[in-house]
């Protein structure tokens, strides 16, 4: 069993084990957008980087998809670290600004600025949804084509696939499908709204699948903006789309 | 050709083909790619129809051979045995060289090469200085064999480091004469051939597979393929080598499918070494089997990335995946895989037979034997040389490359192909040399070289160079595939005279970032050209963002076209040639240029007699 050190913290896991699983398993946080259990690990999203010595030379690598091996020192938040995966997640809210999962990584990651050019993605090619169809629904009725700025999620023929059982697994995991969180800086790219307010559905947001609709917490806004009021937190307070 | 049984026989029939050698002369022509397009297989058709005519065909051989690596000067060729060097060889000129050589070998003066710098003639083609500081240990042969045949390879020498091999070392000894060479990788990362070849051999997992990279995705990139196209035996004797010291089976050549006379060469090579008993079963009458297929390549440059490259061979979309494991570990399906660079193999028969202290005796420190470039640009002898490591930039430009054309200055040499970075002027005493390249911003890389003059403009440069990347970033991670637009985005802005002092800061921030954090070498090289211009040549981008100027007068929104009307004598010739219609004035009155117009073709500059058009 390979014996690592995260953080100064010596690890002893099963061999197979990745470093991403094995900082999970010290309860210490690591980004992602691409990875989910169950899924072949794809390294495209790079958020999940560590800094990593292999005792002659010090680099970042993708925690995701790198073995846990014998005497790896990990650093899961130096400032090396920090510093890429700001200037990461600031490059991610410009191409889809659309995106609460990213709006909340960057607000969590005290980025304060978006210094380029607002792109509004619809897919940031995380690769969850080919995966989750291929590995988890065994129906690959989806894939990728084109390569480079050409590359995109697609059908064979553009057409639904008759491979597709229309589980909507795949809209289910993406990060990007979730609802625009309809923050308090409507101009501007980054929002920040949700984190600075006391939000309701923080609690039973695992469950609660409040991205199909926007949710109340956003929708209402935050105390920068002016014109809005935020309303106290009340016990009858319900979800849209929850009866 | 019968077939070798015994190491022994190689030396064998290399004595017998070198005692029938005849005293007969051969003018062995270039028929590399370069020589081909300035009419190499005309002028090879004319001396035979020339030979035909007075029925020499038997007193004077005619070969055609692989790049000679001065194809700027081609058509050239080589007449043995005086080893007498001409060059811009057209076919008019087939009958005097054949009289020449006919009689008394007297050369055809006109046809010698010309020192620029004395006006001499030159006659032998190593006094040429564009050779006389190369060391050609693996380019050496491409002007004295045949491809298509493996005997002329075998004569000069050709296969005896196999047979060496085999008999004199064991696999493990073959892997310490390679690691004590101190051989480098020379697709771009230059990782110690040797110390791959030992993690391989220490994985128990059979089989085991040899790759050879042959991809050569670099725009402006020849070397792997004049290699192949010239001596295609030496990368398949290396790889041979290579099979016997890690005990593998199979190999699988790469090559870029726009490489069809590479393609030819090799496969002729690859037949030509079976029936010779080189490769496939019982090889010289050993236990070794062995076999080399030829795979082509769909051309996309990440393709040559080595995951993206076995992912290609096994059928899978050719994109890069993350590393570890790496191909030594878990390579083409799933199986310990050694790849290495065209080059890189071509090496090894040389470390065999001239051993491997020898090897490492050229070079630097760290940086060992020669490093093949294409030398272009600004620079009067473009082509390929091949120099040893350690080697400054400045003798690679000024010796080697014959200086700066029309006495421009030199500005800054981009080296390492797409992604590598810009070396100033200033520095031209740098040595070639692996870290020395890597700490001034720059690499090593696949050998590109290319030379700037004082009229390039470096945030022109940098933009060119991102806008190649984004094209073939393979869009699989993000930092890479947006990275690039965005950057690309930020210089066009900042060359349309757009930019703001904050984008300097942003380009340093996303630079950073993309190498930190993109998958393959792709990504984390790819902001190289855009960081190293920044670090040497930030007054440019300044000029350009604060004063709205640019100083090499290139980026076209930044400049104006004017014609003086002191010197205009109106003669109306500009007029005749500006696209636009932009240029307005009577016949032999001062004219003058509309600038909403004019859309800055330079057109009426070239052809203003009394140079009364001026560039702001
Ligand atoms: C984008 C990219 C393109 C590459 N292209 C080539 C290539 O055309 N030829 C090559 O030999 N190596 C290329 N490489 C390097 C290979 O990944 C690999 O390092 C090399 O083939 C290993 O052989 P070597 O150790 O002999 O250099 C490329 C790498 C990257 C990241
Ligand atoms: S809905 Fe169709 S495409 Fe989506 S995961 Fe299910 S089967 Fe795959
Ligand atoms: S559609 Fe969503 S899940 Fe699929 S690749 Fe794009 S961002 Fe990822
Ligand atoms: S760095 Fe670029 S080329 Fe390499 S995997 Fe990422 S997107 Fe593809
Ligand atoms: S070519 Fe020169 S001299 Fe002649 S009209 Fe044009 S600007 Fe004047
Ligand atoms: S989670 Fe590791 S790269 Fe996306
Ligand atoms: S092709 Fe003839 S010298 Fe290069």
């Amino acid at each position: 069993m390979p014996t690592l050190t995260i953080n100064g913290i010596e690890v002893q896991v099963e061999k197979g084990t990745t470093v991403l699983e094995a900082a999970r398993f010290l309860g210490i946080p690591i980004p992602t957008l691409c990875h989910d259990d169950g899924l072949v690990p794809y390294g495209a999203c790079r958020l999940c980087l560590v800094e990593v010595s292999n005792g002659r030379k010090q680099t970042l690598q993708a925690s995701c998809c790198l073995p846990a091996e014998d005497g790896l020192k990990v650093l899961t938040h130096s400032a090396r670290v920090e510093r890429a995966r700001r200037l990461l997640v600031e490059m991610y809210v410009a191409v889809c600004p659309s995106s609460k999962r990213i709006q909340d990584m960057a607000s969590a990651m005290g980025v304060r600025q978006v210094r380029y050019q607002a792109k509004h993605e619809t897919c940031i090619q995380c690769g969850l949804c080919v995966r989750t169809c291929e590995q988890q629904m065994m129906a690959g009725a989806i894939g990728f084509s084109g390569r480079g700025l050409n590359r995109s999620v697609s059908r064979p023929f553009d057409m639904t696939s008759e491979l597709c059982r229309q589980c909507g697994a795949c809209l289910y995991v993406c990060p990007v499908c979730e609802s625009r969180c309809q923050g308090p800086q409507a101009e501007s790219t980054l929002c920040n709204g949700c984190l600075n307010i006391s939000t309701v559905c923080f609690q039973s947001y695992d469950n609660a699948m409040c991205f199909l609709e926007p949710c109340h917490a956003c929708e209402i806004g935050g105390p920068f903006r002016a014109d809005v009021q935020v309303k106290p937190r009340s016990k009858d307070f319900t979800r849209i789309g929850e009866k | 050709m019968l077939k070798l049984k015994s190491p022994y026989e190689i030396k064998e029939l290399q004595l017998c083909l070198e005692a029938s050698e005849t005293a007969r002369p051969c003018i062995s022509v270039c028929d590399g790619s370069g020589c081909k397009a300035s009419g190499a297989d005309n002028v090879i058709k004319s001396l035979r129809a020339e030979l035909d005519k007075r029925g020499l065909q038997g007193t004077i051989d005619l070969k055609s051979t692989g790049c000679h690596g001065f194809c700027e000067k081609g058509p050239v060729m080589i007449v043995w045995p005086e080893k007498v060097f001409y060059n811009g060889v057209s076919l008019s000129d087939a009958k005097d060289i054949v009289n020449s050589v006919s009689n008394g070998h007297k050369p055809v003066e006109r046809l010698l090469y010309k020192d620029p710098a004395t006006g001499e003639r030159i006659l032998h083609e190593h006094d040429v200085p564009f050779y006389a500081r190369q060391q050609r240990i693996l380019f050496g042969n491409n002007g004295k064999l045949d491809p298509k045949d493996i005997r002329d390879y075998i004569k000069v020498g050709g296969y005896s480091a196999l047979g060496k091999a085999l008999t004199d070392f064991s696999p493990e000894q073959v892997v310490e004469a390679v690691k004590r060479s101190g051989l480098r990788g020379r697709g771009g990362a230059g990782f110690p051939t040797g110390v791959k070849w030992e993690a391989l051999r220490n994985s128990a997992v059979r089989p085991r597979y040899i790759v050879c990279n042959a991809d050569e995705g670099d725009p402006g990139a020849f070397m792997d393929r004049s290699l192949l196209e010239g001596n295609p035996h030496s990368v398949i004797e290396g790889i041979i080598i290579g099979a016997y010291a890690l005990e593998a089976k199979e190999a699988y050549v790469y090559v870029r499918a726009e490489y069809p006379l590479a393609v030819e060469h090799l496969t002729v090579a690859i037949q030509q070494a079976e029936k010779a008993g080189l490769l496939g079963d019982n090889i010289l009458g050993s236990k070794m089997s062995f076999r080399i297929h030829l795979v082509q390549g769909a051309g996309a440059f990440v393709c040559g990335e080595e995951t993206a490259l076995l992912a290609s061979i096994e059928g899978r979309v050719g994109e890069p995946h993350p590393r570890p494991p790496y191909p030594v570990q878990k390579g083409l399906w799933g199986k310990p895989t050694v790849i290495n660079n065209v080059k890189t193999w071509a090496s090894v028969p040389v470390i065999i037979n001239k051993g491997a202290d020898w090897y490492a005796s050229i070079g630097t420190e760290r940086s060992k034997g020669t490093m093949v470039f294409s030398l272009v640009g600004k620079i009067n002898n473009t082509g390929l040389v091949e120099v040893p490591m350690g080697i400054t930039l400045r003798e690679m430009i000024y010796e080697i490359g014959g200086g700066i054309p029309k006495g421009k200055k030199l500005k800054a040499i981009q080296i390492g192909g797409p992604s590598g970075g810009c070396i100033p002027a200033s520095m031209i005493d740098l040595p070639i040399d692996y870290e020395a390249l890597t700490q001034a911003g720059s690499m090593m890389g696949s050998g590109g070289m290319v030379v700037m003059d004082e009229d390039t403009c470096m945030v022109d440069v940098a933009r060119y160079f991102m806008e190649f990347l984004e094209e073939e970033s393979c869009g699989k991670c993000f930092p890479c595939r947006e990275g690039t637009q965005q950057m690309k985005g930020i210089l066009n802005r900042i060359a349309q005279g757009k930019g703001e002092e904050s984008d300097l800061e942003l380009l340093d921030d996303a630079g950073w970032m993309i190498k930190e954090t993109s998958l393959c070498g792709l990504g984390q090289t790819a902001p190289n050209p855009v960081l190293s211009t920044l670090r040497y040549f930030r007054d440019e981008y300044e000029a350009h963002i604060r004063d709205k100027k640019c100083p090499a007068k290139v980026c076209r929104e930044l400049i104006v076209y004017q014609i003086d009307e002191t010197i205009c004598d109106g003669c109306h010739a500009c007029v005749r040639v500006c696209a636009s219609e932009a240029i307005l004035g009577e016949k032999d009155k001062a004219h003058e240029i509309e600038s909403a117009k004019c859309i800055k073709c330079g057109a009426c500059l070239e052809v203003c007699q009394p140079k009364a058009v001026l560039v702001h």
